[in-house]
């Protein structure tokens, strides 16, 4: 920086700027160093993976065996389907779980700002096994939260809805979202209460004073700035739940596998690690694929 | 909707109590239709409170505002036909300049929104940015997007928050100006908020000075200084030297003064008080350095004080003198350099002034009420 605002001795001058052209790529390296030896190397020994055959037992040939890939989909695209369905729903409901809350923290709370806080964050100080285990509790069979259902009928609307199948709250898909919702809420919340934090309350001001109601003003103002937030939130969200194995295993029941626990039995009980590998490429082509689009469409660049 | 509610703004008894802190203290206003008008005062002096209680952004404790016949105090901000330019420009950063300055028209559903926005746009000299967003634009520009945004709406009151703050000297001089014109170009009732002396002497018609919640005067700026009613307003408003005087005789044209033992002559109707003891106004550049003898280049109708000069310093457009009285006083005489008498320092001299250029203020007030607050407020916000 120096040696471009003084006019120094020529021979000065490039020493001082190669040393200041190294030091990003410094900066980098740490982290960078971390992703190729854990991300790209693992990525590609799954890639490879994915396109040998053989067993554990008699070790594996590179063969690339494209077929693994058509076999595993027309076998689990139904896994793959309902992981979607599952993840975007919770998605949408943690989203309005956590808008209301992330705004009221950041605009209203006050004082109580920083308690909330710790409290959205305290579930991560217990293991995310415990907390899902959690749930079992809550709603199982002979519980309060099952007897208050019935006796509101929320069982029968559920039911209605395909999202159950007998009178009970436990392993049905209703409960399999619940756990999704619940374990990622605090991933929407913060990136939306970031966003939030820094809405500026002058434009709600400038907003009423032109004539907008409360309404308006939210659907104009507020919504629209506050959507880095949201495809953070809802990213953050999205991602992690499609490739959930832990929910739909804990919560669920035959009818709800998700493509997570499906990668996860062929590699850990199957053993079929060309399959596992395959639905993993799968998996994440297709999350890239989805998210590419979604942030397309939610044209947030131009609010950075 | 303009036609029903349009006319004067009156403010009734309006009070805003904050728990223990009174920010405004019974305030009656009447702000004439059409006028530039502006609300001075220190920070603090709750000009701004009573610029968002008009615009619906903060209620009052107790009171009333009305605008021509109608009670708007228990109506919403976006329920209000008042306008509002904020201090920080409040633009919407996601929304273009043009859907900045239609925003108040289509929640309105004013028909041909776009042809008056660009109407606007064209009035503040920005038609051709209309398509940019608020980050690309330099600070002037974006305070008159916002001012653009909020006369496009027509209302019956635009409210301005010290709108000039931000932007540096020259362009504040400018904007002035600009401002100046486009309020009588369309005609709608301002109302400046500022602390800025100057700013609002070069604007406006009528101006209110606050302090402490309450209001110190309201006039037009010539009267407000030549003729202040209280020494916050006299030191606030420009500069003034006080002298303690006592009454001793009055006619029916002229009041005799003593001033530590020097006599001194001010017009009847100059002197509103009716206490023997008083504060003595007069402005730096009323007076004058003048020769010892009467006659000499003024008449003999002049007031005289004798004094040393401790600092003399040359300005260009004059000279700024510190003079000494006997008494140990020292006062401001600003001298035009237009040829006149001048004086190093140290040296003894004669000032002189017309008994009309001075004016008399009650002595229970402190002589220096309003002179800090200048001070303190010109580098802040």
């Amino acid at each position: 920086m120096v040696g471009q605002l003084v006019e120094g001795p020529a021979a000065v001058q490039p020493q001082r700027r190669a040393r200041r052209n190294y030091t990003p790529y410094l900066l980098l390296l740490p982290g960078l160093a971390w992703l190729v030896v854990f991300f790209i190397v693992p990525m590609l020994s799954l890639a490879s993976q994915s396109l040998q055959t053989g067993s554990v037992e008699s070790g594996y040939t590179q063969t690339w065996h494209f077929q693994t890939y058509v076999d595993a989909l027309s076998q689990f695209w139904p896994h793959f389907a309902r992981s979607i369905l599952f993840a975007g729903t919770a998605t949408v409901f943690t989203l309005l779980l956590a808008y209301p809350l992330a705004y009221f923290m950041a605009q209203k709370a006050g004082r109580w700002k920083n308690i909330m806080l710790v409290l959205v964050i305290a579930p991560f100080f217990t293991s995310f096994l415990i907390r899902t285990l959690a749930w079992q509790t809550i709603l199982t069979d002979n519980g309060p939260v099952v007897a208050l259902a019935r006796s509101v009928h929320f069982t029968n609307l559920l039911q209605s809805l395909q999202l159950s199948s007998n009178d009970s709250l436990m392993n049905t898909r209703f409960a399999v979202v619940c756990g999704l919702t619940y374990n990622f809420l605090p991933f929407m919340i913060l990136p939306l209460y970031a966003n939030l934090e820094r809405l500026d309350h002058s434009l709600i001001e400038a907003a009423g004073d032109l004539y907008a109601t409360p309404i308006q003003t939210f659907w104009k103002v507020t919504w629209p700035l506050s959507l880095p937030g949201v495809v953070g939130g809802t990213l953050l969200t999205f991602i992690p739940a499609a490739g959930d194995f832990i929910n739909s295993r804990l919560l669920g029941n035959t009818q709800t596998v998700m493509i997570g626990q499906v990668i996860d039995s062929e590699f850990l009980q199957i053993q079929d690690y060309a399959v596992a590998a395959a639905l993993s490429f799968v998996l994440m082509a297709v999350i890239v694929v989805i998210v590419a689009l979604y942030v397309r469409r939610a044209g947030t660049e131009e609010l950075v | 909707m303009t036609e029903k509610t349009s006319g004067d703004l009156k403010l009734k008894g309006v009070t805003k109590r904050y728990d223990t802190f009174t920010a405004v203290d019974q305030l009656d206003l009447v702000i004439p239709r059409g006028s530039f008008f502006a609300l001075l005062g220190p920070s603090g002096c709750g000009k701004t409170t009573t610029l968002r209680m008009v615009a619906g952004l903060d209620q009052p404790t107790i009171g009333q505002i009305w605008i021509g016949d109608q009670d708007i105090t228990d109506t919403r901000a976006y329920q209000r036909n008042v306008n509002t330019v904020f201090q920080s420009y409040a633009l919407f950063p996601h929304l273009s300049i043009l859907d900045n300055v239609t925003f108040g028209l289509r929640r309105r559903k004013t028909p041909d929104y776009k042809t008056k926005a660009m109407e606007a746009l064209e009035l503040v000299q920005l038609a051709h940015i209309a398509k940019k967003k608020p980050g690309q634009l330099s600070g002037g520009m974006q305070q008159r997007v916002a001012l653009a945004r909020a006369i496009v709406n027509r209302p019956d009151v635009l409210l301005l928050d010290e709108p000039l703050g931000a932007l540096d000297l020259k362009l504040r001089r400018q904007m002035q100006i600009e401002l100046k014109q486009i309020q009588s170009e369309v005609g709608l009732t301002f109302v400046h908020v500022t602390h800025d002396q100057e700013e609002a002497m070069t604007m406006a018609d009528t101006i209110a000075v606050m302090n402490g919640g309450k209001l110190e005067q309201v006039a037009d700026p010539a009267t407000l200084y030549e003729r202040p009613t209280s020494t916050f307003v006299a030191n606030f408003l420009g500069q003034s030297n006080l002298l303690k005087a006592t009454v001793k005789s009055r006619t029916a044209t002229t009041a005799e003064l003593d001033v530590h033992g020097v006599n001194l002559r001010l017009p009847v109707d100059r002197l509103k008080e009716t206490t023997q003891e008083l504060w003595l106004g007069v402005r730096p550049e009323k007076l004058r350095l003048v020769g010892a003898a009467n006659g000499d280049d003024a008449d003999a109708g002049q007031n005289r004080l004798t004094g040393v000069v401790v600092d003399a310093s040359f300005t260009g457009l004059a000279t700024n003198y510190l003079v000494r009285l006997p008494w140990g006083q020292e006062i401001m005489v600003v001298q035009q350099n237009d040829g006149s008498r001048s004086a190093a320092s140290g040296a003894q001299v004669t000032l002189g002034w017309a008994p009309e250029h001075a004016f008399a203020l009650n002595a229970s007030q402190d002589a220096h009420a309003g002179a800090q607050d200048q001070a303190d407020d010109s580098g802040a916000i």
